[in-house]
């Protein structure tokens, strides 16, 4: 059975149009405009139990609207959604019991309290066994480093901190899916590996379902073996990293360092995308041209300290996307 | 663990909370105490100059005042979750206890415990005490049992008022202060016999917000008075506060329509 399954989902909302000004806000009260929004427009996937999904789409594209439908929050407009074969806003209560969701904007802890009361407070909630607990827990602390601050309150804590604690209160249940919704957002870059190095772990040796909504390119690169990408309510593209890169950019970078502070590179087959002091990138296609023929024309030409192929980053291919559904 | 047990639980944290700031908590009580005191002294000084309110005294006024001020302090420590709900659907916080297995007015409950009402619960349990004994009504359980219920079927009215104002929320999230002429207003209305108040006015409080339901019927057969003009028959006052139950019942009720219409639009 498919952890989730989504067909044809459509959610519009209805939002009040407001004049601006004083003026405006006043006749507001009276009379109001009402526009729909679509934010969903016939989405499907399907995800099977142990994927790592990303997420992604920029601002406003949907990616929330979806998360809440999928965790019972809204209704949709029209549309099926089975998560682990129940529909989540006829059956609230018992999806979310098997659900673990992380927002990095907001916390779910107790503001004043110590991390290790919310944690217990939690277990009543979703009335986790006393054994079960015990055992999640001490693993939980182990793996995520908790160990000094469970009895800090948790506005005293760091970011870091905060976002660990957070993870492992959405974990405390045992959900069977987890949603992190921008979980490395603000994070120091230790943190930041500590918190990927965990969900990875998570998906590999526990074999958790995980969708990731981030916007951070890297956490998509370190983590997702799939890409979902959504703009406009629609899905724009569904599939692993590599196929995202064959579609959208299949172009490679030449980086050449040069002996010569002001020498020019030119080449028939490559273009100039930027120049840094010594630095020179070469943008190619190598279906057109062999990698190492250009490198072979380009050390002929000129004095070269290094040099290096790459990938084009992340967030270019993205922003590509992005653009070419505009 | 189940709802009532979760629901202490909850109770327990956010007591926890408070105390983090022990001596806010401490003082706001003190000073909602403070303010009421001098509120009834208002209302003593006008009594020692005038002698009888349409011939009620002091001491009936008292029983009156007494009973709103203990059931709306206790709806008011209690519902404070429900009072501060536009905050948590402003900030998108109401999310999260639909991410979570439990019924949601439940969860609305626990939020919060406004234990700074103390001083309200306090103050009216002083002045109730001192009407009682000032009344001469003795330690009859009858007595006893219907000022009990009238004082559980104010809180059960108030409450409802508070879910009330937290289902309104749901379709927008400015406040109305509306709801502050309901709540306060209302508790300062049911201080005075409902007898010296216009037609419509107690016409309002016993059929639209049955306020005079759960304070001034059954404080006429605590008092042995009868209604000198809607004319209800004495046996009204013993059942009537029950109207503050079923108001909440009520309220709980329109809530769960609100729930649907944010699960529907989002906010």
């Amino acid at each position: 059975m498919s952890a989730i399954v989504v067909k044809n989902l459509v959610k519009t909302f209805k939002v009040a149009q407001r004049t601006a000004g004083t003026l405006g806000a006043f006749a507001g009260l009276f009379h109001r405009r009402h526009c729909t929004v679509t934010a969903l427009d016939g989405i499907s996937f399907t995800i099977q139990p142990g994927e790592l999904i990303g997420y992604i789409g920029p601002n406003g594209a949907g990616k929330s609207t979806t998360i809440k439908i999928l965790s019972g929050i809204l209704l949709p407009d029209s549309g099926q959604v089975e998560v682990l074969g129940l529909t989540p806003w006829k059956n609230r209560i018992n999806t979310v019991r098997q659900l673990g969701v992380v927002f990095g904007q907001r916390t779910q802890l107790w503001w004043d309290l110590p991390v290790i009361e919310s944690f217990d407070l939690l277990k009543d909630i979703y009335n986790v066994p006393p054994g079960d607990y015990r055992q999640r827990l001490d693993e939980l602390v182990t793996l995520l480093d908790l160990k000094e601050f469970l009895d800090v309150p948790v506005r005293q804590l760091s970011l870091g901190q905060r976002m660990r604690c957070d993870i492992a209160a959405a974990l405390l249940h045992g959900p069977r899916i987890l949603y992190l919704d921008e979980p490395t957002i603000g994070l120091d870059a230790v943190s930041m590996l500590a918190v990927r190095d965990f969900i990875r772990q998570l998906n590999r040796q526990r074999k958790l379902t995980v969708i990731l909504t981030t916007h951070d390119m890297d956490d998509i690169e370190a983590l997702c073996q799939r890409v979902l990408v959504i703009h406009q309510g629609h899905v724009l593209s569904d599939g692993s990293l590599d196929e995202l890169r064959a579609r959208f950019g299949r172009e490679r970078r030449l980086i050449v360092d040069l002996q010569d502070e002001d020498g020019v590179v030119q080449d028939p087959q490559a273009t100039v995308v930027r120049r840094e002091g010594r630095r020179v990138t070469l943008a190619f296609d190598p279906a057109q041209v062999p990698p190492a023929a250009l490198v072979a024309r380009v050390t002929a030409a000129h004095q070269v300290r290094d040099l290096f192929v790459e990938n084009p980053p992340i967030d270019e291919i993205i922003a590509r996307i992005y653009r070419s559904a505009t | 663990m189940n709802a009532v047990g979760l629901y202490f639980r909850y109770v327990g944290v956010s007591f926890r909370s408070q105390m983090q700031y022990r001596w806010s908590t401490i003082l706001s009580t003190l000073g909602v105490f403070i303010t009421l005191a001098l509120e009834f002294a208002a209302i003593w000084g006008l009594f020692h100059r005038f002698g009888t309110l349409r011939g009620w005294t002091l001491a009936e006024v008292a029983l009156l005042y007494g009973i709103v001020t203990v059931g709306f302090a206790m709806a008011e420590g209690v519902a404070r979750g429900f009072d501060m709900f536009g905050n948590m659907v402003r900030m998108g916080d109401f999310d999260r206890l639909l991410l979570r297995p439990r019924p949601l007015a439940l969860q609305v409950a626990g939020q919060e415990l406004g234990m700074h009402r103390a001083g309200r619960a306090i103050q009216g349990a002083m002045v109730l005490g001192w009407a009682w004994t000032s009344l001469h009504l003795g330690w009859q359980w009858q007595l006893l049992g219907l000022l009990g219920l009238a004082i559980l079927g104010t809180a059960c009215l108030f409450y409802g008022i508070y879910i009330l104002q937290a289902t309104y929320c749901f379709w927008s999230i400015q406040s109305l202060e509306v709801f502050s002429v309901v709540t306060y207003g209302a508790s300062e209305t049911a201080q005075f016999p409902m007898s010296i108040y216009r037609p419509w006015f107690r016409r309002f409080f016993t059929f639209v917000m049955p306020l005079a339901a759960v304070t001034y019927y059954p404080a006429l057969p605590l008092l042995g008075r009868s209604d000198g003009t809607l004319r209800t028959p004495t046996w009204f006052g013993w059942v009537s506060p029950l109207i503050g139950v079923a108001f909440l019942l009520a309220s709980l009720w329109v809530w769960r329509f609100g729930v649907r219409h944010y699960r529907s639009t989002g906010s």
